[in-house]
């Protein structure tokens, strides 16, 4: 049996010890086993986190959020799973999920040949969340994106493009030096299905139109 | 809402998690992206808040993959049992500071005894287990503990380079407090002599940063006649208090 640490020290300052995290390994193609269970055709249990962020209930606007995954040739991503953390209506984000509420900020989605290799939620616009200096940030929803072939998430913003005011003044869209690379980041709204408004985003991992990812 | 103004996450280390483009793991090379990535500099609620599981209905069987798997579900856990060597497997999440971090959604997910995973894409011509899922899911308690029983996963072979086969692994999401805690890794067995010759193992820079990956067979907390148990602890980023006002200069 070993004897080594199952942990790695990283050096500090002061003497106090710090840990090193975890490092990441990529998802992988099966990754629907372990967290989209319907995905990878498997029976679910009671109670999963799914795409359904919000019921009509919810207090404010029902809407649909949908895109793509796009590799650096251009082609769709078909193994893509994603995560959505978002505010409520009011701004407020909701961090204790009960599937028995009409409104949770997470939830996950995936990429699918047999739905057009589109992700989609069903969730309410999101209110406007302070930034660090309590000027309000646009409304966004964070997305998480794991595959195949990505050793490390990626995590990015999709905002609104009826949203103009917002984004014009919102300081994390405003810390993206290039007013191109801003545009990655704002879905499109279109007519929906049965009348729920729909906002459409494509992300693109590299290459032309490249999404911008953030690290924090 | 929990006040998060003077909270923050130890950065990451980019050099110790794999890079965005490993081109020995091939899949990386169209799927990296070719900017840096943009950094928030001040975080704010988005990024320093994220879900908590704690009141997730969990199944009696969600962290029991001898038992939480039947082809016909009304059968799970009467049925026979999986083929494979029985192992628990178990450790603690823990912060970078060695603060445990209770009541955070563990998950995972392998292939069987076989290789084989339970997917509609997985074609290798080694058979299903009918008794064997693979998908398992706990919530830590208050110490960070989290355990699986389950069955060792086979290694299987993948499309990579002409001869690729990925060492026996068991591959797992911690959600942490925030969502810039959450980590999706693999945790791999020690001893295994295919772990050297895995490229994905190899996205990794670091020999220390892959040790870190291997769970380490733990005698003491085996079963005589039953399971063999491998630890694999989980450290997510350190949380820190600031003492001064965000966006303040020194
Ligand atoms: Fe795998």
């Amino acid at each position: 049996m070993s004897q080594r640490p199952t942990l790695s020290q990283q050096p500090t300052h002061g003497g106090c010890v710090l840990y090193r995290e975890t490092p990441s390994q990529t998802a992988g193609p099966y990754v629907h086993i372990g967290l989209a269970l319907d995905v990878a055709g498997i029976p679910l249990r009671d109670e999963e986190i799914w795409s359904r962020l919000a019921t009509p209930e919810a207090d404010g606007e029902l809407i649909e959020v949908v895109g793509t995954v796009i590799d650096g040739n251009g082609d769709l991503v078909r193994d893509a799973f994603l995560e959505a953390w978002q505010a409520d209506a009011h701004g407020d984000y909701q961090p204790d999920y009960a599937l028995n509420r009409p409104f949770n900020s997470f939830g996950r989605t995936a990429t699918t040949a047999e739905a057009g290799s589109e992700w989609s939620f069903t969730t309410v616009k999101p209110g406007r969340v302070p930034a660090a200096n309590g000027k309000p940030m646009a409304p966004h929803i964070n997305l998480a994106i794991f595959a195949r072939g990505i050793n490390v998430h990626l995590q990015t913003r999709l905002y609104f493009d009826d949203e103009g005011e917002a984004n014009a003044e919102c300081p994390v869209l405003g810390a993206i030096e290039s007013p191109t690379r801003r545009q990655t980041l704002i879905a499109r709204r279109e007519e929906g299905a049965n009348g729920t408004p729909r906002y459409r985003l494509d992300i693109r991992l590299q290459g032309d139109g490249e999404t911008v990812f953030f690290e924090f | 809402m929990k006040n998060t103004d003077n909270k923050r996450f130890i950065p990451r280390e980019r050099n110790w998690h794999p890079p965005a483009y490993a081109p020995g793991y091939k899949t990386t090379v169209a799927r990296s992206p070719r900017q840096a990535p943009v950094s928030l500099q001040h975080p704010s609620r988005s990024e320093l808040t994220g879900p908590n599981f704690a009141s997730l209905r969990l199944g009696p069987h969600d962290n029991d993959l001898l038992l939480n798997f039947r082809e016909d579900p009304a059968l799970a856990g009467q049925a026979g049992l999986p083929i494979g060597e029985r192992i628990v497997m178990f450790g603690r999440v823990v912060d970078q500071l060695g603060k445990p971090v209770p009541e955070t959604l563990v998950e995972m997910w392998q292939a069987n005894a076989g290789g084989r995973y339970r997917h509609k894409k997985d074609q290798y011509m080694a058979p299903l287990d009918p008794n064997f899922g693979g998908v398992g899911r706990c919530i830590t308690d208050e110490q960070g503990w989290y355990h699986f029983r389950t069955i060792r996963p086979g290694p299987y072979p993948w499309p990579n380079d002409i001869n690729s086969w990925r060492p026996a692994h068991i591959h797992v999401s911690v959600m942490g407090p925030a969502i810039s805690t959450r980590l999706v890794t693999q945790m791999y067995f020690e001893g295994d002599p295919l772990i050297p010759h895995c490229p994905i193992v190899h996205t990794l820079n670091d020999p220390e940063a892959v040790d870190t990956l291997i769970g380490r067979l733990d005698m003491a907390r085996s079963r005589s006649m039953d399971y063999l148990a491998y630890r694999f602890d989980i450290v997510t980023r350190g949380e820190l208090q600031t003492y001064f006002e965000p966006g303040a200069t020194l």
